[in-house]
């Protein structure tokens, strides 16, 4: 069972009927990749984490997601905030410079 | 079914219209002349009359957002304001019109500032026309009441799902007591039913709610609206028919006419003047004038076809605003005269600007306006956008 959305593939509206009665539509509706702004790229060494979930819990785009009893992190939507890292308590999240891809 | 029947003003007849909807929540901030009604459903719920949650917010921007949040749960609500209290919250008007919230709001009529004025005109509402409300204006006391409780059955209507404001005039109705029948709550619940919608938030269809658009999307986003607006009408029309079969009281839906079928110019009134109105009608109808009085109700959805049948053949139609927009005409009478503009032969029309800021619109001036839509002005062209009571002299422009 998925824990998290994934993209789902989006066709424009051809009748005004497909469009949701007023500016709401099903959370979690996710159309494409958000990520091209990201200057660092939040790294997890699985070794020292612990499984706390600290960083699941805070992180502001929900992009952190458990993982057999870790974490790990969907990089189509992280922004690089930084804030896993900051707050993870035994330093396990170490922020790397994008290489420019 | 037995109405009970009590001598209450404008106020007390819109807390009592407003309890018998049975709201979850009131969330209003108190501001002359709407004060009285807050504190009646403010009574009301201390004494477990009225099972609702009331909230104290600290200004009406509050106001309307706090119901917005009432109404993103799919929780029924009540709000009020008047004046500087509906312009300030002008960006909740547009908000909540956007989001498709069925907020009721009663808005007592009052003057805007400057100069600061607590009293009575329309100003306040009909510079809000576009924000996207559904807008009715009451005559009297029992009108009101009446229509809170029309108001949720439209506004909440899945073809409709428009907020909705009832206008009643400040002081003039707020103030002024008369007689009104309050329905049963049973009558009511069987002709209100619970709300129930689809665009709210749940644990179990989590929703993205008020989200922005790109210049791809916006256009239809408003056409919706402006769509569904359109589509209250029949709702509108359906409503009125079925309140007065349950209740006993029929208000004719958009308009309503009077003396109009053989008249040979017409006057057209929103709100109290309407009663002042006919009876000058009836006055002048002894002398043996062809008068007609068309009373509009809802300024929107506009009654288009409505205006165009009942004044496409008269003589002459006088247009009473109590508001004025500045550098051109009054509201009202812009909007009939681009109704007909639609007919190939429309009528002279003639702007009464009148009872701003509170000043009486007396019988003899309502006399005045039918005698000189019947005689024309004697000499020359009558001017389009006439002051009305004016107690001094101006300027020849």
């Amino acid at each position: 069972m998925k824990n998290r959305p994934g993209i789902t593939k989006w066709e424009r509206p051809s009748h005004i009927d497909d469009y949701p009665v007023g500016p709401s539509f099903a959370a979690g509706h996710l159309v494409t990749m958000n990520a091209a702004w990201r200057t660092f790229r939040p790294v997890i060494d699985l070794e020292k984490c612990t499984g706390c979930y600290r960083c699941y819990l805070v992180c502001p785009d929900g992009v952190i997601f458990k993982k057999e009893d870790k974490v790990d992190i969907d990089l189509d939507f992280c922004k690089g905030c930084g804030v896993c890292s900051y707050e993870c308590r035994v330093d396990a999240i170490e922020m790397i410079k994008e290489s420019g891809k | 079914m037995v109405e009970e029947k009590k001598f209450i003003s404008g106020n007390d007849a819109v807390a009592f219209g407003v309890r018998l909807a049975r709201p979850h929540v009131i969330s209003a901030y108190p501001i002359t002349p709407q004060t009285v009604a807050v504190e009646r459903l403010s009574e009301m719920v201390e004494d477990g009359s009225l099972k609702a949650d009331f909230m104290h917010v600290e200004s009406e921007h509050s106001a309307i957002s706090a119901a917005m949040g009432v109404s993103v749960v799919g929780a029924r609500v009540f709000t009020a304001t008047s004046s500087q209290g509906l312009l300030y919250m002008s960006e909740g008007l547009f908000y909540a019109a956007g989001g498709r919230f069925p907020i009721v709001m009663m808005n007592a009529n009052r003057s805007l500032a400057l100069p600061w004025s607590i009293y009575g005109d329309q100003s306040d509402s009909l510079s809000q026309l576009n924000s996207g409300w559904i807008q009715v204006y009451v005559e009297d006391a029992q009108e009101v009441l009446d229509m809170i409780i029309q108001a949720y059955r439209i506004a909440e209507d899945p073809t409709v799902l428009t907020p909705f404001m009832v206008n009643l005039d400040g002081f003039l109705l707020t103030h002024t007591y008369e007689p009104v029948s309050i329905p049963d709550q049973a009558g009511v619940d069987a002709f209100l039913p619970a709300f129930s919608t689809h665009n709210k938030i749940s644990l179990e269809k989590p929703l993205n709610m008020g989200f922005s658009t790109t210049p791809q999307d916006n256009l239809e986003y408003k056409y919706q609206q402006h769509k569904a607006m359109l589509d209250s009408v029949e709702v509108i029309q359906k409503t009125d028919s079925e309140f007065a079969e349950r209740f006993g009281r029929k208000y004719g839906g958009l308009v309503e006419e009077y003396f109009c079928n053989d008249a040979e110019v017409i006057l057209i009134t929103l709100g109290s003047v309407t009663g002042t109105a006919r009876v000058v009608v009836d006055r002048l109808r002894e002398t043996g004038r062809r008068v007609g009085l068309l009373k509009i109700r809802y300024m929107r959805p506009f009654p288009v076809n409505e205006v165009n049948r009942v004044c496409g053949t008269v003589k002459r139609v006088g247009i009473i605003d109590r508001d004025i927009s500045f550098g051109y005409e009054g509201t009202v009478f812009t909007n009939v005269n681009s109704a007909l503009s639609r007919l190939s032969n429309s009528p002279e029309t003639v702007n009464f600007v009148c009872g701003l800021g509170g000043r009486d619109i007396a019988k003899e001036d309502l006399e005045g306006m039918f005698l000189q839509l019947l005689d024309g002005s004697g000499s020359g062209e009558m001017e389009r956008v006439q002051f009305i009571g004016m107690r001094v002299s101006i300027n020849d422009r």
